[in-house]
């Protein structure tokens, strides 16, 4: 795995990476579309529209250190997120409407 | 999210993509794993992985950013020398996506728990492989359009059963690049037909371009199925999708009529219809000469990585300079809040 000989040095002379979202027209959220290394923020906005916008594929783009998003952790996906497996009375399809009502 | 570092601040953590887990775990999480390929869902950078998946995986969108990065350097000889300033613009583009291209991949790699420079670091010290194709030189201008027709039409059919790949990321910046790489293959094609509309002279010059790129392209889908061992795991992993031979045979199929319609013939005596199989039977692919190309012995290897590693040494003190005016000023501001 360690490829080079002194990571940590490496690591020290790379540019920080940050994660890319882009908002593709007015209206819409803006969506992770990839990640990126630059200096800082101003530079990663500016290698955001060159590597992601080369086709006009947005009207905003947000850049964030990757290193300041906090993620939900993947070995506690069944204890995070199955709580709600079984409020299925949360969805409109668990009541039943007399047809006649008609579209509610 | 496209990276399992986000939470590590230690540099070192971040090689650590896959935790260690016992024995015991490991068997269940191997079993996870498994139902997840078999019912042909993603697997995402945190989720656990086998080694082995990981490590094919950090080889192949590796070699393939790699060959993205090299391959801008047989075209980018022709930007100074395209015949108008509308050539010039397309290849400009074009030039700029391949680039685009290794940096999406680039980003899919250090999902993986590898840094950009460790990946750099192989291309660079000639451990990573790239694309065997682009050590091969291109020597007029007709070689720019029969790159784009030709190399860019076999990557297109290698890469579009990738969108589908089991590795989230890796898919995704397939699906990116897909919908970019019809231009590439359209332009190239489209500089040919106007070519072929010209002089005897032109006309020639296509031909001897077709008849130089055709058998390295068919080589681009690496060896026959049966010297491919690595390819029964990589289909059982839905890494791959789809054979060598088969894809090197959907190829050739599509691009006969092409080259018809262009009005070049394509420089393989035993290329001809099937009635039995529906399909072309082609000539046998010179193998040795692949292997040579792919060991460091094609006709620009040397000048392709030199070039590569020049390029990396000379924008050194770019990045140095940048890092340092951004913690400048980050001190700065910390400064004036404190």
């Amino acid at each position: 795995m360690t490829e080079t000989s002194n990571p940590a040095a490496s690591a020290a002379r790379e540019w920080p990476l940050w994660e890319v979202f882009v908002r593709s027209k007015q209206g819409l959220e803006h969506k992770h579309c990839g990640s990126l290394h630059a200096a800082d923020a101003q530079q990663a906005l500016q290698m955001a529209r060159d590597v992601y916008t080369r086709r006009q594929e947005g009207v905003s783009i947000w850049v964030v250190p990757s290193a300041s998003i906090t993620a939900s952790a993947p070995d506690d996906k069944a204890e995070f997120f199955e709580p709600m497996g079984d409020k299925i009375y949360r969805h409109p399809t668990f009541y039943e409407i007399p047809d006649d009502v008609g579209h509610m | 999210m496209y990276t399992p570092a986000m939470d590590l601040p230690d540099p070192a953590a971040r090689l650590q993509a896959v935790p260690a887990a016992p024995d015991s775990r490991q068997a269940d999480l191997q079993v996870g794993f498994d139902a997840r390929i078999d019912a042909d869902r993603k697997i995402e950078p945190q989720d656990w992985m086998p080694e082995p998946y990981r490590k094919t995986l950090v080889r192949q969108i590796s070699q393939h950013a790699h060959s993205e990065i090299i391959g801008m350097q047989p075209e980018g000889n022709w930007i100074s020398r395209a015949p108008s300033l509308k050539r010039k613009a397309i290849l400009l583009a074009k030039v700029q996506d391949e680039g685009g291209h290794g940096l999406y991949l680039y980003s899919a790699v250090e999902t993986l728990g590898v840094s950009r420079d460790q990946v750099l670091d192989a291309l660079h010290t000639g451990k990573a492989k790239y694309s065997s194709i682009f050590n091969y030189p291109t020597l007029t201008w007709a070689d720019v359009g029969v790159i784009g027709w030709l190399v860019d039409g076999a990557a297109i059919m290698n890469q579009i059963p990738i969108c589908r790949c089991s590795y989230g990321p890796y898919a995704r910046a397939m699906i990116r690049i897909c919908k970019e790489e019809s231009f590439h293959q359209r332009q190239g094609y489209e500089s040919l037909l106007t070519l072929m509309k010209g002089t005897q002279a032109q006309r020639d010059m296509v031909q001897d371009a077709v008849n130089r790129w055709w058998w390295p392209v068919l080589a681009m889908f690496g060896p026959p199925d049966g010297d491919s061992p690595n390819s029964a795991q990589g289909m059982r992993w839905g890494i791959k999708r789809i054979s060598n031979d088969e894809l090197r045979q959907k190829f050739v199929d599509a691009t006969v009529p092409q080259a018809r319609i262009l009005g070049v013939t394509l420089p393989d005596p035993d290329l001809r219809w099937n009635d039995q199989t529906g399909r072309h039977d082609y000539g046998a692919i010179d193998w040795d000469e692949f292997w040579a190309v792919v060991n460091g012995n094609g006709p620009c290897n040397k000048e392709r990585l030199a070039t590569r590693v020049k390029a990396h040494e000379d924008g050194r003190w770019v990045r140095d300079a940048a890092l340092a005016h951004a913690r400048k000023q980050q001190a700065r501001a910390m400064k004036e809040a404190a």
